[in-house]
């Protein structure tokens, strides 16, 4: 196999498992502040929980990857509301600084939460052994767990995508989202809205942030360290949109990849310069409304 | 009358404002600047142990009236600006007599000038960077220097390690590039082939595509500087998660890449990994039995010791040798004459000493593999370069 | 932070804009006690003179931020590129320190110049998105250009001279200070002026409602880049003395920390009233140093639960919280 096709595959393969966890993590962030409108930059936090609650479950308490992995989502989902309630609830109206303000003051709370629990060090994550080792397809070998990232990433995309064309709930969030007060005036909650989108999109990235605990390490200063990725794939893929933010992780993802592959002496760089140029041409984002 | 009464009254206060100047303790200040937060926590940890481990078995060692009292502060992180305002801080708040620790070289050379400025003997328990040492005539190092490990393992791979074809893979910062040029160095030198290199970001990156790409250039090995801690870790589960081992490529590198403390959360991935080290908390010497056994008493058995914690006890071990040298005089140029040709053949990791002109460290490098003991993963000691000096210093001389 | 801009009948914005330039007697009073603390803190001037340079630092933010309405994460940049300016001369021969002001405001400008010319077409998201990866870009570029810049381990060999010839940098900080408080001191004035002026009084009608802004035919877009620059400028000093008084530069200066928690310090000061970088940026110093101290692993929860309660109780910042005191105080009779 010659050694160009062979580098494309492999950047490829990784950029796709690597957008497909940004993706997960970042459209609850595309959609809280399309949405509500409301700056939270510890959405990362969330995300780490989920890997702090499925790492604890699997190495602590030997429970099954699956159930450590669902365990995770409903917890986070469940503990954002109680946050939302608690602390956003109180800033909804406010002006943007100060919720960026609070929600930096949330990201410094958990990082030192996060070492009091769980020690500086990131969480070791042994993903269990029907999904480790290797897949042989003709004269390569795929990853396993990033094989299973993949397919998973997809699967939880789709169910996604259907769920908001398809049922009552992703109707009202669509409406919200587009026109707030004449959603209001056809009657839709949009106090009881907010809450469940909050937990949805909390849980997803308690999701994002449990299966890609492989690639986005799990340690306290998560949330504070892949917030600049985050804002990238959000703005660059539209605030508010669902689809948006896949687009743009998969840009960035196999950017990104395929400059540590082919160009490392880069860094990061092209990355920026990549997102730089994407929002002057587009400054509402690839599926932003103007 | 009177003037016998005067006499015998000013001998008195005398003597007693004598024995009032003996029964005081002078107390000594140690400013300790370390990692306390952040990823790196753990490092901080590690050299913190061992530093309060050898104060508390020594105690009775130091000289009369002399109280040691340790002053930390938090660098968090690789951060020479804040690393410098601490050192300062401690310098002209705290009035320290000794600097110490200093785990990050961009950090200790940072530092380094104000020691010179200020006359504070400083004591490198980590950073490793060749030139710290001579950026001020008051500092000294406790540690090792890259090129003291890397060269000498670099003409050991060649010849009796059997590699050939090596690539070189190390984080973007002055010890990653240390480690690449003095194994380079020494591997050419022997007739090994270099067949690329490249560099990681030092903030965590995700090792995946660069492996791949190493994976891809079928090497027999790959020589590997990540920081301690997380990063390690991290960089196993990448080999492992692309099968690099069953495509035969080996890793190798310095101890940093197998810290003893992490181990056992490694998995099962370090397994025959060959490393160039100063110390293996495995070894069968009776110092380090001792150290081990010492360190288990008082910490448990949760974070084993590694080689930054012997990195703290030895710079203990100097700051008393130096004390006692000197009957407890801190002035700054008799310790650092104490300092020059110190030696400590007590040292967990064997026998060291203190160059008396570069005031480097000179120590037995030993090449370990990781083997299983009992259930444990080990780096277990198989050859032994002894008492090697720093060849950075000798191929590059002062002008 | 909403005004009642727009509002004023001629007259009474004369008066208004008169009343601006006089120096009112609380106005020294930051000053005074920045004098006092040189005497009565001397073993603290090295915390001292970053907190100056913060001050100066978060001004910038606070002149594009509370005034033009432009959020911005990447005013790094622009403290990166005079740090770096005034450290490469030091490294290399040039080691006056105010001639390398002058520069770094040179280089730090022509940089929000260009930057602003191009972004500032943006608003909103896309916008702070845009500023914040320009700054990232320069960092990325200044750690692979390590064999100019020291990458991650610094600038190493900086030799600054004395100011003016006559008071070198010692290790007690004691001219850096002085000297960082002078430089704070004539910025602040400079900022003071712009802000009165009608230019400045502009700006806060581009940031109340840019149409009608556009509407009455001000040049909104030129106005927003003039201010960009003038910030540029004044966050590049700003560098640039962090460079002079420490004679050490690493990446860290174009660091999304130093524009972020700018930014946080700001903010629970009080934003768009020019003071709040002096109340702000010194109570989250000293709370920070003394927390780090006090509890040197955890320290940033004490650091969240402050901003936690700021954000909370004093939801325009501590400045504005004293606003709502005083109007309480003053309608009791």
């Amino acid at each position: 196999m010659n050694a160009a096709l062979s580098a494309a595959i492999s950047i490829g393969f990784h950029g796709l498992a690597y957008a497909m966890v940004l993706y997960l993590i970042s459209v609850g962030l595309s959609v809280t502040m399309g949405l509500m409108g409301f700056a939270n930059l510890a959405h990362g936090v969330f995300a780490a929980a989920g890997g702090f609650v499925m790492t604890r479950l699997m190495n602590g308490y030997d429970v099954p990857f699956p159930l450590a992995v669902a365990a995770a989502f409903v917890a986070v989902a469940a503990g954002s509301v109680v946050i939302e309630r608690l602390l956003y609830r109180r800033l909804y109206g406010a002006d943007e600084l100060s919720q960026v303000l609070m929600s930096v003051g949330l990201i410094f709370i958990s990082v030192a939460a996060a070492k009091y629990l769980w020690g500086p060090l990131a969480q070791p994550m042994t993903p269990p052994a029907y999904l480790s080792g290797q897949i042989e397809l003709g004269a390569r070998s795929f990853p396993a767990y990033r094989s299973f990232l993949i397919v998973a990433g997809a699967v939880v995309v789709t169910l996604l995508w259907l769920g908001l064309e398809r049922t009552r709930f992703g109707a009202r969030i669509r409406a919200a989202v587009d026109n707030r007060r004449m959603a209001q005036s056809v009657g839709i909650n949009t106090n009881r809205l907010f809450t469940w989108t909050f937990a949805l999109g909390s849980g997803l990235a308690a999701l994002g942030g449990a299966l890609g605990a492989d690639i986005l390490a799990i340690d306290p200063g998560y949330a504070l360290e892949h917030l600049v990725y985050f804002l990238i794939v959000v703005s660059v893929g539209g605030l508010g949109s669902i689809r948006g933010p896949f687009f743009a992780a998969l840009l960035l993802g196999i950017a990104d990849t395929g400059c540590k592959y082919l160009l490392p002496e880069f860094g990061a760089f092209f990355i920026y310069a990549l997102t730089l140029a994407l929002l002057l041409w587009r400054p509402q984002g690839l599926f932003g409304r103007a | 009358m009177t003037s016998r009464f005067g006499v015998l009254a000013l001998g008195a206060s005398f003597a007693l404002a004598l024995a009032a100047q003996a029964g005081a303790a002078e107390t000594v200040k140690v400013g300790v600047i370390l990692t306390y937060s952040g990823p790196a926590a753990s490092l901080g940890d590690q050299i913190d142990k061992g530093m309060s481990l050898y104060i508390k078995e020594h105690e009775k060692d130091l000289p009369k009236d002399i109280t040691l009292e340790l002053i930390r502060r938090d660098d968090t992180g690789l951060n020479p600006a804040t690393a410098k305002r601490l050192a300062q801080e401690l310098i002209t708040r705290d009035h320290v007599n000794f600097i110490a620790g200093l785990i990050w070289s961009p950090n200790a050379l940072a530092i380094a000038p104000l020691s010179a400025e200020a006359k504070v003997p400083t004591i490198s328990s980590n950073a490793a960077a060749v030139s710290l040492t001579r950026l001020s005539p008051y500092v000294a190092r406790v540690s090792f220097t890259l090129w003291q490990e890397c060269l000498p393992f670099g003409q050991w791979a060649a010849t009796k390690g059997g590699l050939k074809k090596v690539y070189i893979a190390v984080s973007d910062f002055a010890p990653g590039h240390e480690a690449a040029d003095a194994f380079t160095k020494g591997f050419k030198d022997a007739g090994g082939q270099i067949v690329d290199n490249v560099a990681f970001p030092v903030k965590d990156p995700d090792f995946v595509p660069f492996l791949q790409r190493v994976k891809d250039a079928k090497p027999d090995a790959v020589f590997i500087f990540v920081p301690s801690g997380k990063q390690a870790t991290a960089l196993f589960k990448a080999y492992d998660d692309l099968g690099m081992r069953a495509a035969g490529i080996k890793i190798i590198g310095p101890q940093d890449i197998v810290p003893d403390e992490e181990l056992p959360n490694m998995g099962q991935e370090p397994l025959g990994v060959i490393t160039a080290g100063t110390y293996s908390n495995a070894a069968t010497r009776p110092a380090n039995k001792a150290y081990v056994a010492a360190w288990k008493r008082e910490y448990g058995d949760k974070t084993p010791p590694g080689f930054m914690s012997v990195g703290g006890w030895d710079t203990m071990a100097a700051i008393f040798g130096a004390l006692k040298a000197t009957q407890g005089n801190p002035d700054p140029d008799k310790i650092m004459a104490a300092l020059k040709g110190w030696k400590n053949p007590d040292s967990p990791r064997g026998e060291i000493m203190i160059d008396p002109e570069t005031r480097d460290i000179v120590q037995h490098i030993y090449i370990r593999r990781v083997e299983k003991l009992g259930d444990r993963l080990a780096n277990v000691e198989f050859e032994t370069l002894p008492m090697t000096k720093d060849p950075w210093k000798e191929l590059n001389p002062a002008k | 932070m909403r005004a009642t801009a727009g509002r004023d009948a001629a007259p009474l914005a004369v008066e208004a804009m008169a009343r601006g330039h006089r120096l009112r007697a609380w106005e020294l009073a930051p000053w005074l006690i920045a004098v006092l603390a040189y005497f009565v803190f001397p073993s603290y001037l090295a915390l001292g003179s970053q907190i100056l340079i913060s001050i100066l630092f978060a001004l910038s933010i606070d002149l594009i931020l509370g005034y033009a309405g432009i959020v911005t994460l990447g005013q790094s940049a622009f403290f990166g590129a005079g740090a770096y300016t005034a450290g490469l001369l030091a490294a290399h021969g040039w080691g006056e320190p105010l001639t390398a002001l002058g520069a770094a405001a040179l280089v730090a400008a022509a940089l929000g110049f260009l930057s602003g010319a191009v972004i500032l077409r943006t608003k909103g998201l896309s916008l702070l998105m845009l500023t914040l990866v320009i700054a990232a870009m320069l960092q990325e570029a200044a750690n692979k250009a390590g064999g100019i810049t020291g990458g991650a381990d610094g600038l190493q060999g900086m030799e600054v001279w004395p100011v003016l010839g006559l008071f070198p940098f010692d290790l007690y900080d004691r001219t850096a200070y002085l000297y960082s408080l002078a430089v704070l001191f004539l910025a602040w004035l400079a900022a003071r002026r712009l802000v009165h002026s009608p230019f400045g009084r502009s700006l806060t009608g581009i940031r109340e409602n840019e149409a009608r802004m556009h509407a009455i035919g001000s040049p909104v877009f030129r106005r927003r880049l003039a201010i960009y620059t003038i910030a540029a400028a004044l966050a590049g000093i700003a560098g640039a003395l962090l460079a002079e008084t420490t004679q050490f530069v690493a990446l860290d200066v174009l660091g999304f920390e130093r524009s972020g928690s700018a930014l946080i310090m700001l903010i629970i000061g009080g934003v768009g009233r020019l003071y709040g970088p002096f109340i702000g940026v010194p109570l989250y110093m000293i709370a920070q140093d003394r927390f780090a101290q006090a509890d040197p692993v955890y320290w940033d929860f004490w650091i969240g639960l402050l901003i936690i309660i700021v954000v909370i109780f004093a939801r325009r910042g501590l400045l504005g919280l004293a606003e709502q005191l005083l109007q309480k105080a003053r309608r009791k009779p």
